[in-house]
């Protein structure tokens, strides 16, 4: 360990830095442009500290450091490997980009309560990247629990009745699942398996009955409801009450990714894909994921609120992941992995040119946004570039994950699902598309825009044109994730 | 030799304070505050120092008061168990002592209209001094009998404690005295079946006695047993003997239930696991008796009776209340689930869930304080109004529901491990329902903390005046232990592991490996 290139405590520090953020952000309450100038250290010394590991792991490596023991053979213990280090740098860059956009979005609307918003923000980071870097399931519970709780404030931000039925969902559904399944899961892992140690080999013994790992493996897939696997998905629809910013960091990147990406843990680390394989228990992942994919397409069909129809979208991106990850085979894996990271840069686009739209015209619903492209051209540019990102057109990054995903499906024997994907992309073209086309092409009475440029404020502008931006790099450098995910299984 | 004493002066300290505070505290109110919160120090400082004392030795101290030799004299029996129940009830009463200087003030009754002190807050510390020292007693003690007498002190100062609540406390305490009375009285019977079986009230001694062939098979020495836990329960307030607790401790002053409400219950566990333990065994209990069944289904009832319960009440003090009586569930269901995950989890909550209703009640109580209001509409706005105690309630509620770190979550751990080993499937999923309502009861309430009323009207998008609110937050006193009892409970759950291996796990009987 001599010749480990940063300090060892560095995933910890990563994690922690944005709590060390919260007090200074809480103190310099009165005058915000201190206060934001922390939350940019902040993200700037977490992104380096990600970063700074980062040629360690692409080298093959993984590192484990325990920070102490809280039951006897389980520690709260932080893992970086090439999983966890994918979803650290999605979430620790996109962090910086959604603060530029947060301070445009809540000064452009003079909301209150500005600093708590920006301390639980902090908060949820932390949260986000302590997940990322979970070595065992149970450092993983902890930190899932604590984002759960640290993005309640923000849900009910405008702490109106509307915020209030929202949030009560939200919680309702993540503790009754995580409390109700997850836990009680885990804690029938540990009794058979004697640790909750990610293993890329699975955990269980072998003897363990089939009937077992089934209902295991369901209680999981429920249990972890950020994922939003139909029929615990409501929540997240309910929890587009929130702020823009919120939606767009939380509901497409942190909140749910760190959904898939627990699922993900434990498929991957837990009963390894060599079980799922072996005992066809892969099945019943496609099946509940793929049916959650189609249907929430469907539904995203006809919503006519934007916030709305972005949600349905991601519930159906999300299982669009798991479904990759339950292939069970290597390239399947390695597609979902990589969708973590191409959906959030596409799907952060699209929340963000929803956002700018509200703060410019106020606007929330897609009947009246005919003919918004004439007003602004780079916020429905960006818009149109998502929506590529998410159906998986080219030039984005989202073809490269959905490539991996359909080839998986191939090494895995299971055509049936690319019906399934093929079906979902089309779906996703026909929601999305017709929104960019009318903005464009319309006959000059249908418009409801006059045809001048009129764009949101720059803090709101800029950062959609850069998550665009990516969204279209990631399809020329897609190695800058899919490396991290392709370690995994050294391939 | 002062620290071959230590075991004594923790019961000695609070006890001789009582004493002097009656004696020279009468008038001033503030030297009887000094005295009682430096009997607590002193008995707080000994108990530390007893703990670490064993925690290096790894020996069970035997103290012999005034140097009698059992089995006829009595005798203080300290091992790793109660050792840390000792540090536990002294910190407690510590950081309660603290909390009452001025609470006590606007809560204990006034004789006469206009004086400025009320003249009875002297009598209050004196009985909060003996009630302590009583509860200290039952923990270190080794021996049958005296437990009765210690049993029976605490309880009766308890008695005078809660009634000062006035009103309704009256009554309600007036029934507490006999359901307790009537509790000590069955825990007395069991005693004497046992002493006229075998002529002797040690602990250790009666152990040895009791494990003889024909004792085992005597259905007097079922009898007396049977007596003993049925005693024990009434007064822990087992589900369905637990219907003098709510109102008892509901109409009581805040500072008297947050210094009964966590502890008396966790007190009487303990009695429990030490008789059964350590004067019957867990081969006679779990094997020759066998009732483990039943009395597990009893206390997932009462978790579950306890946990709808809570949900269903509007004041504040009185869902806490019901609360603790799915809490004693949990731990007389671990104990009595008979292995060794079970039983570290029933003496691990017998810490945590001390310093959680501890933590709880002392943030009610100081928003009780503010507002004079126990309803759960005193809450309203309290986010912005007392923000320190509203954090002090949000750790607590964490800790109730069993979010990780806190302690509450590994002793649900625990709990749940044995209930999974022992196939008990029922007081598992109670145990889980549990947690599940008492996230609906916290959330319910920090919902009205966080949301402001809402007028017909408003909420169109979300932008309506929050008007600065003034912070008005409980006074010092009361902030700094509640303070300290927040954090205690994340370090009693990053520090479970050491718990468990260090001092839980050192005395699980030999039957249960």
């Amino acid at each position: 360990m001599a010749t480990l290139p940063f300090h060892e405590a560095t995933p910890l520090l990563a994690i922690c830095v944005s709590i060390a953020a919260v007090p200074l952000i809480a103190l310099s309450g009165s005058k915000p442009n201190l206060r934001e100038f922390w939350t940019f250290l902040a993200g700037f010394i977490k992104l380096g500290l990600v970063l700074s590991m980062a040629g360690y792991i692409l080298a093959g490596n993984t590192y484990t450091y325990e920070l102490c023991k809280v039951l006897p053979g389980l520690s709260l213990k932080f893992t970086v490997d090439g999983f966890g280090m994918l979803f650290a740098l999605v979430a620790s860059s996109l962090w910086i980009v959604t603060s530029v956009y947060s301070i445009g979005y809540m000064r452009g609307l003079d909301e209150h309560a500005q600093t708590r918003y920006f301390c639980f923000f902090a908060l949820a980071l932390s949260a986000t990247l302590g997940v990322a870097f979970s070595g065992n399931l149970l450092t993983m519970y902890l930190f899932y629990e604590l984002l759960s709780l640290s993005t309640f404030p923000l849900v009910t931000h405008h702490q109106d009745e509307e915020a209030r039925s929202g949030g009560r969902k939200y919680l309702t559904y993540l503790l009754a699942t995580s409390i109700g399944l997850a836990l009680p899961a885990m804690l029938v892992t540990y009794g058979l398996a004697g640790t909750l140690d990610f293993n890329v080999q699975g955990i269980f013994p072998a003897e363990t009955a089939k009937s077992t790992l089934v209902i295991l493996l369901i209680m999981f897939l429920y249990g972890f409801a950020k994922a939003g696997i139909m029929p615990f998905h409501s929540w997240l629809p309910g929890a587009m009450v929130a702020p823009t910013p919120v939606s767009a960091l939380l509901h497409a990147v942190a909140v749910v990714k760190v959904g898939v990406f627990s699922i993900g843990r434990v498929l991957t680390g837990i009963f390894g894909i060599d079980l799922l394989a072996g005992a066809s228990l892969n099945v019943i992942v496609c099946v509940l994921a793929g049916f959650t994919v189609i249907v929430s397409s469907l539904i995203a069909l006809s919503q006519d609120n934007l916030k709305r129809r972005l949600a349905f979208s991601t519930v159906g991106q999300l299982s669009y992941i798991v479904l990759g990850i339950g292939l069970a085979s290597h390239l399947g894996v390695i597609g979902g992995m990589s969708h973590i990271a191409m959906h959030a840069f596409a799907k952060i686009t699209l929340f963000f040119c929803a956002g700018a739209i509200f703060v410019a015209t106020g606007k929330k619903y897609i009947s009246q946004m005919v003919g918004i492209g004439r007003r602004m051209p780079f916020t429905m540019t960006a818009f149109f570039i998502g929506s590529l990102g998410v159906i998986g057109l080219p030039p984005c990054g989202g073809l490269i994950s959905k490539f991996y995903m359909v080839l998986g499906t191939m090494e895995a024997g299971m055509v049936w699902v690319l019906v399934i994907y093929l079906i979902s992309s089309l779906l996703n073209a026909a929601y999305f598309l017709p929104i960019v086309y009318k903005a464009f092409f319309c006959t000059e009475e249908e418009a409801l825009f006059e045809k001048k440029v009129q764009e949101a404020p720059a803090c709101c502008l800029i950062p959609p044109l850069l998550t665009a931006l990516a969204t279209v790099g990631l399809f020329f450098f897609p190695w800058i994730f899919v490396s991290f995910a392709q370690v995994m299984y050294s391939l | 030799m002062i620290t071959k004493q230590l075991p004594f002066l923790i019961l000695a300290a609070p006890l001789l304070s009582a004493f002097l505070i009656t004696l020279f505290a009468r008038k001033s109110k503030g030297l009887g505050f000094a005295l009682l919160v430096a009997a607590m120090a002193a008995s707080f400082g000994c108990a530390i120092a007893v703990l670490l004392q064993i925690l290096e030795n790894g020996q069970v101290i035997h103290y012999h008061i005034g140097n009698w030799q059992p089995p006829y004299g009595i005798e203080l029996v300290i091992d790793h168990l109660n050792a840390m129940v000792l540090a536990l009830v002294s910190g407690a009463a510590l950081l309660t002592a603290i909390y009452s200087k001025n609470s006590v003030l606007a809560e204990v009754p006034h004789r006469f209209p206009g004086e400025e002190v009320p003249e009875r807050v002297p009598n209050y510390y004196t009985l909060f001094a003996l009630l302590v020292s009583g509860l200290l007693g039952i923990v270190a003690t080794g021996d049958a009998f005296n437990m009765f007498v210690l049993l029976e002190i605490s309880a009766l100062s308890s008695y005078a404690l809660l009634a000062l609540g006035g009103g309704r406390a009256y009554f309600a305490t007036f029934k507490y005295l006999i359901v307790g009375t009537i509790g000590a009285c069955f825990y007395l019977l069991g005693v004497g079946y046992l002493y006229i079986k075998t002529g002797s009230l040690n602990m250790p001694d009666l152990k040895g006695i009791l494990q003889s062939p024909a004792l085992v098979e005597s259905p007097t020495i079922m009898i007396a047993f049977m007596l003993i836990i049925t005693g024990i329960l009434i007064k822990m307030a087992f589900f369905p003997l637990h219907g003098w607790l709510p109102n008892a401790y509901t109409y009581a002053s805040t500072t008297t239930s947050c210094l009964v409400a966590p502890l008396m219950t966790k007190v009487s566990v303990y009695m429990m696991i030490r008789l059964m333990f350590s004067v019957f065994s867990a081969n006679y209990i779990f094997e020759h008796l066998g009732w483990q069944n039943s009395v597990v289904w009893l206390a997932t009832a009462a978790i579950i009776f306890g946990s709808i319960s809570a949900l269903g009440q509007t004041n504040l003090k009185r869902m806490l209340c019901y609360i603790i009586v799915a809490e004693v569930g949990y731990m007389v269901g671990g104990v009595w689930l008979a292995n060794a995950n079970g039983l570290m989890g029933a003496t691990y909550h017998i810490l945590s869930d001390a310093m959680m209703t501890l933590c709880l009640f002392m943030a009610v109580g100081a928003v009780i304080y503010k507002t004079g209001d126990a309803s759960l509409q005193a809450m309203r706005g309290i986010f912005r109004k007392m923000p320190i105690t509203s954090a002090v309630f949000v750790v607590g509620a964490l800790a109730m529901i069993g979010i990780p770190p806190t302690c509450g979550f590994f002793s649900k751990w625990y709990l749940v491990s044995g209930a999974i080993e022992a196939r008990h499937w029922g007081f598992a999923v109670s145990l889980l329902f549990s947690s599940l309502i008492n996230a609906i009861i916290f959330f319910r309430i920090i919902e009205i903390g966080y949301f402001p009323l809402f007028d017909k009207g408003e909420g169109e998008n979300g932008h309506h005046d929050h008007g600065e609110v003034k912070t008005a937050e409980a006074p010092l006193s009361m902030l700094v232990p509640m303070v300290i009892t927040a954090l205690s409970l994340i370090a009693i759950g990053l520090y479970s592991n050491e718990i468990i291996t260090g001092l839980v796990g050192r005395t699980i009987p030999t039957g249960l490996l």
